[in-house]
């Protein structure tokens, strides 16, 4: 049921699909990881979500590191991925998520994943977005399809612990070499200066940004949608469901035309994934 | 989580600018709006430009003028440091001017955990009745301007006042789950009693971090609060809406109101 006591979605009326969506499973390193995949799928009906677009980071570091994957967690995250797909058909949808490192690898994965359904591909933190060893996995993603799922520090300033951080100018820089596809940058509430990123990535027309994040900034919303367009935005929640319908309702408060908010809670993203990936949504 | 019988009270907002970062409309009027928006009644209201004044005695009186005119709604919760001459006095002039509780800073005045200064505050404070609000942080710890170093409150310096014994009734806001329980977890019975959390900076689901301390420490012991202008208040009212249907129907505390008040 996608409703809240009184019989309406929380996140208000219309289809709504989360970009930006994980799960766990038993190689995950959390005893808990059932429950937590439970807590989204229910917060998610409460809130109205009809997709939740979701990957996995190879064991989230239970045997080999979230941003550094190996080969075999990477494997086995993209495989549970897909079982809940399977298990979730009506609202689960799926990214691959790959370890550019594995170079050739990376590549069977992507193809391995996409026939069995995957529509996204997920990039974190194992290069930087403008390393030339993506190129041959965003040559694989245009060539399926896909849009590319970037994990982003809002500007780094430096180095930070586990990861090789990328930035909106980072990525500007990947999608500037690849326009045909479209990238979307992770999390603008997910760490660091939304609005170096906004400066950085604003006359990039390929890149959207997905609004998900812990962070809950006032104007945050205001600033993204002066610097891109609604056009360019794409809801997601990430780990905090909380902060995700937070700003669904602040959107309803903020000035946008009723055709803005659907191009941001699904219209943008029914748009750039494949066809397949949501066909009971008009086009 | 609300109650047709008692206000909703949001003891967590301020008014003014922001030093780090552009904070739109952030003025007095504008929160009486959103509080109209947001269904809630009245709120406490501190001084944001005030936190990083060496003195924040002109911030806090500039306060009540900013307030005035609205002072059925908002509430003022004005600054005193405890290290600053003729402190004292501050806290007689504020409680006399309508003050529903105080607020301090203790990491930005550069007051460690174990402050003598701060104790007495306390203990002042408590004598008039008057909460004492504490802030753990302003910004997430991953967007801060290079310029602010002071560092987040410590949970041993909540534990500090808290053990103290002068009976004063705590406020801690933008605290996370971690923060919360090794305070509460870390006093006794009767002194959790003195200590209340805003629910601002909880998480929700999927880790459903409030509905867990719900569960453990107790409604009661946690107050609605938004931190407002610089945070979307619509959060604190979606981790409410998001709790699972059978904790929705306990209510919140308001500090300084001993449960079932």
């Amino acid at each position: 049921m996608t409703v809240d006591d009184a019989g309406i979605a929380l996140g208000g009326p219309g289809p709504l699909i989360d970009v930006h969506a994980h799960f766990y499973y038993d190689g995950a390193g959390r005893a808990t990881w059932r429950h937590l995949n439970a807590s989204r799928l229910l917060a998610g009906a409460r809130i109205g979500i009809r997709y939740h677009v979701a990957s996995i980071l190879g064991s989230w570091g239970a045997t080999s590191p979230t941003y550094f994957q190996s080969p075999a967690d990477t494997v086995a995250g993209n495989d549970a991925m897909l079982a809940l797909e399977r298990a979730h058909p009506d609202c689960i949808r799926c990214y691959v998520a790959v370890n550019p490192n594995d170079q050739a690898g990376a590549v069977e994965e992507v193809e391995r994943c996409v026939a069995a359904g995957a529509i996204g591909l997920k990039l974190a933190a194992a290069r930087r977005a403008d390393d030339a060893l993506l190129d041959e996995l965003c040559a694989s993603a245009r060539a399926h399809g896909l849009p590319v799922l970037h994990h982003v520090w809002q500007h780094r300033r430096r180095h930070w612990p586990s990861q090789d951080i990328s930035d909106g100018s980072d990525l500007a820089l990947l999608a500037a070499r690849h326009p045909h596809v479209s990238f979307i940058l992770a999390h603008i509430a997910g760490g660091g200066d939304y609005r170096h990123t906004f400066a950085a990535v604003r006359e990039i027309p390929n890149i959207y940004l997905d609004l998900s994040g812990s962070g809950a900034d006032r104007g945050m919303l205001d600033d993204a949608i002066e610097a891109v367009g609604p056009a360019r935005l794409l809801w997601g929640a990430d780990l905090t469901l909380d902060t995700g319908l937070a700003r669904l309702w602040a959107l309803d408060v903020i000035g946008l035309a009723a055709d803005d908010r659907d191009a941001i809670r699904w219209r943008n993203a029914r748009r750039i994934f494949p066809p397949r990936a949501f066909t009971d949504l008009p086009v | 989580m609300r109650d047709a019988d008692r206000p909703r009270v949001d003891v967590n907002a301020f008014v003014g600018a922001y030093p780090f970062r552009h904070v739109p409309h952030p003025d007095p009027a504008t929160l009486v709006r959103v509080l109209d928006r947001e269904g809630t009644d009245e709120a406490w209201v501190g001084h944001l430009p005030g936190v990083f004044h060496r003195d924040p005695g002109p911030g806090s009186r500039e306060l009540f003028e900013l307030l005035a005119p609205h002072a059925e709604r908002l509430r003022a919760v004005p600054a005193v440091r405890p290290d600053w001459p003729d402190w004292c006095a501050q806290v007689d002039e504020y409680w006399n001017r309508g003050a529903v509780a105080i607020r301090a800073y203790p990491p930005q005045w550069g007051l460690g955990p174990s402050d003598d200064g701060m104790i007495e505050l306390s203990a002042a404070c408590a004598e008039r009745r008057l909460p004492l609000v504490l802030t753990v942080k302003f910004e997430d710890l991953r967007q801060r301007h290079p310029l602010d170093v002071a560092g987040d409150l410590q949970p041993a310096a909540v534990r500090a006042l808290a053990r103290a014994g002068t009976g004063v009734d705590l406020l801690v806001t933008a605290a996370g789950r971690e923060f919360i329980e090794e305070v509460h977890w870390g006093l006794t019975a009767g002194e959790r009693r003195h200590v209340w959390w805003d629910i601002s900076w909880i998480w929700g689901p999927p880790e459903e971090d409030l509905a867990h301390l719900v569960r453990t420490i107790g409604a009661d012991r946690l107050a609605f609060g938004t931190m407002w202008p610089l945070r979307l208040t619509q959060v604190a009212r979606a981790n409410l809406a998001l709790l699972p249907a059978e904790l929705r129907a306990y209510r919140l505390g308001v500090p300084g109101v001993p449960k079932g008040a």
